[in-house]
């Protein structure tokens, strides 16, 4: 009984010290797949705003101000994320909203967020999403057609022109094999061969046998996020087909290398910085921040860090930069955000204005290649 | 189609194939012992894979896999006797439910336990990339392995089968229920002993293709459907029909890629599972008087 009253009279007390809080906070909403099958973008993503927010917090906050982090788990279900996104712009009245983790969940709220003129700062790839432009929706991760063309760009370098593409049947890799399709005869690049596979796929030898045998086939392009991007690998090295192998930025998780094994060795994609962050020159404006967000992350979670969990940092530090300039409520943090020149992120150096609602170019990616089992900036031979 | 172009789809093709047939016999033993089919057979291949792949860094590779065949077993043996064992003449329809929900309740468990990364054992021989030339096609060696496993399982089954007593009396319970128990077999441990049987063989096949597919939470359902359309394709209950028609739709796979797009490879299967059940849905090779005599 004793420690009941206890805890009623904490209780009280709690309760009567909120309010003195509360007009010292800045509420930031996020929708993030935290669990379901996208889980393994949404993890990483909570996790690292949670972690950036008690850093700002005990630093004293956010212009004195300090930041209530309320994040909704929409396990990657669009009808989730619309009724968490009402909730959050109509019942919390938040400044803004980080996420959603998926681009379907993305396009779903897109509407919700032009309407009640709330920021929204999306940690999905799709082009769709800002393009064309909404007032108030932006996103953080690099586009596909960037990946596509850093690609093309490195085949052009190798005296590369005939190409077979091979594609997982996601949204992700029918995306990609668009894009591809669509800037291969703007960069002069004839794609001969083109396959999709099941997402489920576990042995690809047959489809080897076929591409190999068109002779025509100078390099073979792998779009999917799914295990098949190591079987792949293994399926092209024991046919003894040794054309150059390139992957999509879904490459970009070492365990898909530890699966390959030596198959992976050579395999050249595109990707953020994340995953070469220790191999960067010293000087590069990105280093500090990547090795920070590196260090912090892997210390905290005993595991490593993700180019995903960095689209929400990226977000969360935007975020961040447009109060700081100015931006106390939803529109002029929206019209902050648009001022924004040369901001260094995980993903790239963000500038953004009023047609570009990404903020990031070409060189945001960087061409990796696998070497002896580690990720390394790939350089020209 | 060149010769080269040729034997390396056919490899390819009994590559899946044998693996189908592992996993179809895995469905005949049961049913015939029980007159079932288990739909969580696949989650046994899942199981060997992923225990042996956990248990590699402690024990050299042959222990690791033995030992996860033998925890496989004790798992096939679990879930019998908790869930089916005390169930007093169940029908046909109330197993098929309760095995449907073994399969999720495992593949749910296993998610807990390995998360969803995909994981592999190393190559039995070699690495990634070494190859045996056959004809000027080359194969990973890992795919023989396959091949050998899968013979040898089919052979040691057909002697259990015919030459030993716990094998015949096992026979004898899918032959006629009632006549085996008046004979004085137990019919319960038998049923027991097929879901051990055919954990086993799946664990096994579970290990060797692990290297060539990897292994990840949820392998086993797709498993399960090539498994069962080639039980079906066979005729069910019938072991050595199961590798024929295991290797008939592993090199019809293979071979479609030439012709089709490879998206529809699964749509193949699912295609000729129809066919079979409207023409002949006692199989290529079953007799259709001794499948009239069946309740399922």
């Amino acid at each position: 009984m004793k420690a009941c009253r206890m805890m009623m009279v904490v209780l009280a007390l709690s309760l009567a010290a909120a309010p003195a809080v509360m007009a010292e906070t800045l509420k930031v909403g996020a929708i993030l797949a935290v669990t379901g099958p996208a889980a393994f973008l949404g993890g990483p993503e909570s996790r690292t705003i949670e972690m950036l927010a008690d850093e700002v917090n005990q630093a004293g906050g956010i212009n004195g101000k300090q930041i209530e982090l309320i994040i909704k788990d929409s396990g990657g279900s669009p009808e989730k994320a619309i009724s968490f996104a009402k909730q959050l712009i109509e019942e919390e009245q938040v400044v803004a909203v980080i996420g959603p983790s998926t681009s379907g969940e993305s396009m779903a709220v897109k509407k919700l967020f032009e309407e009640s003129r709330t920021p929204l700062l999306s940690c999905a790839a799709a082009e769709v999403i800002v393009n064309p432009v909404a007032g108030f929706v932006f996103k953080t991760p690099q586009s596909d057609s960037f990946a596509v063309r850093r690609i093309f760009m490195t085949m052009q370098e190798m005296g590369i022109s005939r190409i077979a593409v091979l594609a997982g049947n996601t949204g992700f890799g029918k995306a990609g094999k668009e894009q591809l399709q669509a800037i291969a005869p703007t960069m002069g690049i004839e794609i001969v061969e083109a396959e999709v596979y099941d997402k489920d796929a576990n042995d690809l030898s047959a489809v080897v046998a076929k591409m190999k045998a068109n002779p025509d086939v100078q390099a073979v392009v792998n779009w999917s996020i799914v295990p098949a991007q190591a079987i792949v690998a293994k399926n092209m090295r024991q046919a003894g087909w040794d054309v150059p192998l390139f992957q999509s930025h879904g490459f970009g998780n070492i365990k898909y290398v530890e699966s390959a094994g030596v198959a992976a060795e050579g395999i050249i994609f595109p990707a953020g910085r994340l995953l070469v962050a220790d191999k960067l020159p010293a000087d590069h404006p990105q280093k500090q921040l990547l090795t920070k967000y590196k260090a912090d992350y892997e210390g905290k979670f005993q595991e490593q860090a993700s180019t995903f969990g960095g689209h929400a940092y990226d977000a969360f530090i935007i975020l961040m930069k447009a109060i700081e300039n100015g931006g106390t409520d939803q529109q002029s943090i929206r019209d902050e955000i648009e001022k924004i020149q040369g901001l260094p992120g995980t993903a790239g150096i963000f500038s953004f204005s009023a047609t570009d609602h990404n903020g990031l170019d070409l060189e945001s990616f960087e061409m990796v290649t696998v070497k002896n089992g580690a990720f390394v900036p790939y350089e020209k031979q | 189609m060149t010769l080269e172009l040729f034997i390396q789809y056919f490899f390819a093709g009994i590559t899946y194939g044998s693996i189908y047939a592992i996993v179809a016999i895995g469905f005949n033993i049961i049913y015939n012992t029980t007159g079932i089919i288990n739909f969580a057979q696949g989650e046994f291949v899942m199981l060997g894979g992923m225990i042996s792949i956990s248990l590699l860094p402690i024990m050299p590779l042959p222990l690791a896999i033995a030992a996860a065949v033998a925890l496989t077993m004790l798992y096939g043996a679990l879930l019998e006797i908790c869930f089916i064992r005390w169930l007093d003449n169940p029908g046909v329809l109330r197993m098929v439910i309760i095995t449907i929900g073994l399969s999720i309740l495992t593949r749910e468990a296993a998610l807990h336990v390995w998360d969803e990364s995909i994981r592999s054992l190393p190559y039995f021989v070699g690495n990634e990339i070494s190859t045996v030339n056959v004809l000027g096609a080359r194969v990973s060696p890992q795919v023989f392995w396959v091949i050998g496993a899968c013979g040898l399982m089919v052979a040691f089954l057909s002697i259990f089968f015919q030459g030993t007593s716990v094998g015949r009396q096992m026979r004898a319970c899918a032959a006629n229920r009632k006549a085996a128990v008046l004979c004085g077999i137990n019919t319960r441990d038998m049923v027991t002993f097929s879901f051990v049987l055919s954990a086993g063989i799946g664990a096994l096949a579970g290990c060797v293709m692990s290297p060539i597919t990897s292994t990840a939470y949820d392998n086993g359902t797709g498993l399960a459907i090539k498994g069962f359309t080639v039980a079906i394709l066979g005729g069910l209950g019938n072991s050595a029909a199961a590798v024929a028609a295991g290797l008939l739709l592993g090199i019809i796979e293979a071979f479609s890629v030439s012709v089709l797009p490879l998206a529809f490879q699964d749509a193949i299967a699912i295609a000729i599972l129809l066919i079979i059940l409207f023409v002949r849905p006692h199989g290529l090779f079953g007799s259709g008087t001794a499948a009239g005599l069946k309740e399922f």
